[in-house]
């Protein structure tokens, strides 16, 4: 298989598909830390460490129960680009840390990018599993059975009062986070959010916004996710998950029925006026962009903008993030020179879609 | 943007929290957001993961810090010392966590919400571990059980606890 698709940048499953509840959630992910016993974290592992352990987990993935998971193809941090790197952290396929660490690191990827082992990161293995929409369950499964297909070949480090052994204690115990990625803008904007996070918060559950230069909640994007990995169980932590998630998605729901029923028009303006500026604009900063994407995203799950496909302007959403942008391009760009990116690329899109003309 | 809480260095470390619905902002310099550790702990388990933080945490809890200092601190299989894990926040090995063990108490009392694992067990290892999860969920049960007078449901537990105890011996 070529590697070629891992860099395009179309192609990965949750970006493409949008998935069940998905004019609420964006994605879930669920990934688990895992070490060898006996062995130096990454951290402070020797070259040849990291080495002969990426050439470990190679031999690994080529085994039946592991293959059938995937097949993976294994990508050497060393013989990856800066640039290539650059795109596989934009579309989440590897983690920031892992593109910017050297030496053993590596990564395993499925053929659609869901699921992906991290090697060499902050711990040994992280293995993650990124789908469309509210899939938590399939996730986790999937992350699951990798690290059964896994453990019947390593030896896991693992201890019977803290659990998996992790570099980070924050880690310690399950090795899981489970999150859910999703829109609020009517939530946000009636101001109810204040009223539903205390119930999040008691149960382990923190929601943050997705940040950047500033601002909170660019784009009303909240991502839900565990705090704790060690005195719950898989299941605890994932029912508490499912719980609030569910929770959220009916008040978002009856809160955008309550608005289409009562304020209409203005409703309509604000999402066509918004459709307009990102498809003609030159100069857009992420905040703008960020507000404008919400607006049309939820123009299109309302059924106000038709024609346009939703997860173009999830893709969007994400590639024009102050991070991912700045990593995307050179760090050395002023802050007009980005802005007049940010404004090109969605217009590009848009105009890939065949729906605007500029 | 300059660190709000110093005003001398510009502002690199941005994040929300939202701790029982109080929403907070903070656009920091990575100096004070080390020293800020308490509060930014809600953004190190996520997505946002800043190397710094756990070690502010760290040096922020006087329970903690006073410990640093313990000479033998250290780990004798990847030679880490206690101070360098509260400077990294990162352990060195799976060893790590028994060397440190009275170090690492207060801190996982403070991020977690025990300090017992009840979640997924190897399998090639699970039998005996689930064995021994088993009779102390069992014993845990006869205590409620006596503690309610329910003497008839205790005495049968305690079969129950005897045969997995006369079990789990010969294993
Ligand atoms: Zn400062
Ligand atoms: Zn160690």
């Amino acid at each position: 298989m070529s590697l070629g698709q891992f860099f395009q940048r179309e192609g990965s499953h949750w970006l493409r598909d949008e998935g069940p509840e998905s004019d609420i959630v964006i994605s879930s992910r669920v990934r688990i830390a895992r070490n060898l016993s006996g062995r130096a974290f990454p951290m402070i592992a020797s070259g040849e460490d990291q080495n002969a352990l990426l050439d470990e987990i190679a031999t690994v993935a080529e085994q039946s129960d592991v293959r059938a998971l995937g097949p993976f193809t294994l990508l050497r941090m060393a013989d990856v680009s800066v640039v290539d790197k650059q795109v596989l952290v934009e579309k989440h396929l590897i983690s920031p840390s892992l593109a910017e660490s050297n030496g053993g690191a590596g990564a395993l990827l499925s053929p659609d990018g869901e699921l992906s082992v991290l090697i060499n990161e902050e711990d040994h293995l992280r293995l993650q599993c990124l789908v469309p929409g509210y899939q938590i369950d399939n996730a986790y499964g999937q992350v699951d059975r990798l690290d059964d297909a896994f453990e019947e070949v390593l030896d896991f480090a693992f201890d019977e009062e803290k659990g998996y052994l992790t570099a980070c204690p924050t880690n310690v115990g399950t090795g899981m986070r489970a999150s859910v990625m999703m829109h609020l803008p009517v939530l946000m904007a009636t101001g109810q959010m204040n009223r539903i996070l205390p119930a999040v918060t008691q149960v382990g559950l923190a929601v943050r916004g997705i940040y950047g230069e500033g601002s909170d909640a660019l784009g009303n994007l909240f991502q839900i996710s565990n705090q704790v990995t060690l005195g719950q169980s898989e299941s605890e932590i994932i029912g508490n998950l499912h719980g609030v998630t569910r929770q959220i998605i009916e008040h978002e729901r009856a809160a955008r029925q309550r608005l289409l029923a009562e304020r209409r028009d203005q409703l309509e303006d604000r999402v066509c006026r918004s459709f307009g500026i990102l498809a003609y604009a030159r100069q857009i900063d992420t905040k703008e962009a960020m507000q404008r994407l919400s607006d049309v995203r939820l123009g299109i799950d309302l059924g106000i903008i038709k024609g346009v496909s939703a997860s173009i302007l999830k893709e969007l959403m994400v590639a024009i993030q102050p991070g991912f942008l700045q990593k995307y391009y050179s760090q050395e760009m002023d802050p007009d020179e980005r802005d007049g990116r940010r404004a090109a690329l969605i217009r590009e899109r848009l105009r890939t879609d065949g729906i605007a003309q500029s | 943007m300059m660190c709000q809480q110093c005003g001398q260095r510009p502002a690199n470390v941005h994040f929300t929290e939202i701790v029982q619905g109080q929403k907070s902002e903070y656009h920091l310099c990575e100096v004070c957001a080390r020293e800020k550790g308490q509060a930014a702990y809600q953004a190190i388990a996520g997505a946002f993961s800043i190397n710094q933080l756990l070690s502010g945490l760290l040096n922020f809890d006087p329970s903690v810090k006073m410990r640093v200092n313990t000479p033998s601190a250290q780990c004798d299989e990847c030679g880490l010392t206690f101070n360098q894990f509260a400077q990294l926040g990162r352990f060195g090995c799976p060893h790590c966590y028994e060397a440190f063990a009275e170090g690492l108490s207060p801190l996982l009392r403070k991020i977690q919400s025990s300090e017992q694992h009840v979640g997924k067990v190897p399998r090639r290892r699970g039998g005996a571990i689930t064995a021994k999860r088993e009779l102390t969920r069992l014993r845990e049960e006869m205590r409620q059980r006596i503690a309610e007078e329910r003497f008839e449901e205790a005495a049968q537990l305690r079969d129950r606890i005897r045969i997995l105890e006369r079990e789990s011996s010969q294993a």
